[in-house]
């Protein structure tokens, strides 16, 4: 059983981002966000790469973070340009 | 290691004991850094306080008007007494900078790691997230974490300090701990973890832990929130990695 378990969850997670060195990792989530959906903008849902952001921003966004901004993106509000 | 051969069982102090001066005992890395540097610090200061009121005291005893009566008329300046007592202290703070540095840039440092915790503060309880495993329905672990009530307390918990959910980890991985706040500022603090970070709204701190042994650590809420400030503790249990998986698989 214990095999199962650890082909079934693989303990990964967003990595170090060069870019956001700093314990301030706002940014880093924000950006990760905004890069999904420009990416799919771009390159459609089922684009796999772009899987990868949207698995680094549920990792390191706040799930009521996400939640408002799906929100803001569907009234059109978004604070920042999604165009690819 | 050690503990398995050994007839004589350890049990780690990892919570706070009434009337406790020292720490309790480490479970990471970092908090093993922190009470070294502390204690060979404290060793320096002990030495520095004994010779500093020695001196004192002899200056007290000795220079008074009854047994040197006329001493100020000839001991006013010496310029090698001053360098010394200039310089030395000197030397003494760059001796204590050097490796309190290095150990604060250690502790900043976030090791490639397996597994993000997101931390959120709120009045008056603390909620985690783990978000690196989104099932299709694009749903987390996701739960609250409140202070068990004196009432509902079993015999073994700790007043104040067990809550009803505690943060499960897997010992010997790191662990990113991503700490934000919901409303006001909070301190997510483990003494045992070495972690004391602030939980900012609108804003999210990264800090890393690593368990190095199984076992229940203790916190509180370290910036104070509001009414119900010493009523929001964090209990944070370290298990092994399959049980961690198991704990996983069964949220």
């Amino acid at each position: 059983m214990s095999e199962d378990l650890s082909s079934k969850y693989i303990l990964q997670t967003a990595g170090f981002d060069a870019r956001f060195p700093n314990t301030n990792q706002t940014r880093h989530c924000f950006q990760n966000y905004t890069d999904y959906f420009k990416c799919i903008a771009a390159k459609g849902e089922d684009f796999a790469p772009c899987k990868q952001f949207k698995r680094a921003y549920n990792s390191l966004c706040p799930n009521e973070w996400i939640a408002k901004w799906d929100d803001q993106r569907e009234n059109g509000n978004f604070p920042a340009s999604l165009e690819p | 290691m050690l503990q398995n051969f050994s007839i004589f069982k350890t049990i780690f102090n990892d919570a706070p004991q009434p009337w406790q001066l020292g720490f309790q005992d480490s479970a990471a890395p970092g908090f093993t850094g922190i009470v070294e540097l502390h204690n060979t610090i404290f060793f320096y200061l002990v030495v520095i306080s004994v010779g500093v009121f020695w001196v004192l005291g002899s200056i007290i005893y000795y220079y008074n008007s009854k047994k040197s009566p006329i001493v100020h008329k000839y001991l006013n300046h010496g310029t090698l007494i001053e360098l010394i007592w200039t310089i030395t202290p000197a030397l003494i703070l760059i001796a204590i900078a050097f490796p309190s540095f290095r150990l604060l840039y250690l502790l900043d440092e976030v090791i490639s790691p397996t597994i993000t915790i997101k931390v959120v503060g709120h009045q008056w309880y603390w909620s985690y997230e783990y978000s690196d495993y989104v099932n299709e329905s694009g749903e987390s672990i996701e739960f609250d974490s409140y202070m068990l009530p004196e009432s509902d307390l079993e015999l073994g918990q700790f007043r104040l300090l067990d809550v009803d959910n505690k943060v499960i980890v897997p010992v010997d991985t790191h662990i990113r701990l991503i700490v934000t706040g919901a409303d006001v500022i909070h301190s997510w603090a483990v003494p045992s973890l070495g972690i004391k970070i602030d939980a900012v709204p609108g804003r999210l701190n990264q800090t890393s832990i690593l368990a190095e042994r199984a076992g229940t650590f203790y916190g509180q809420c370290s910036e104070i929130c509001g009414v119900w400030h010493g009523f929001m503790p964090i209990a944070v249990e370290a298990v092994p990695v399959q049980d961690y998986l198991a704990w996983i698989d069964s949220n």
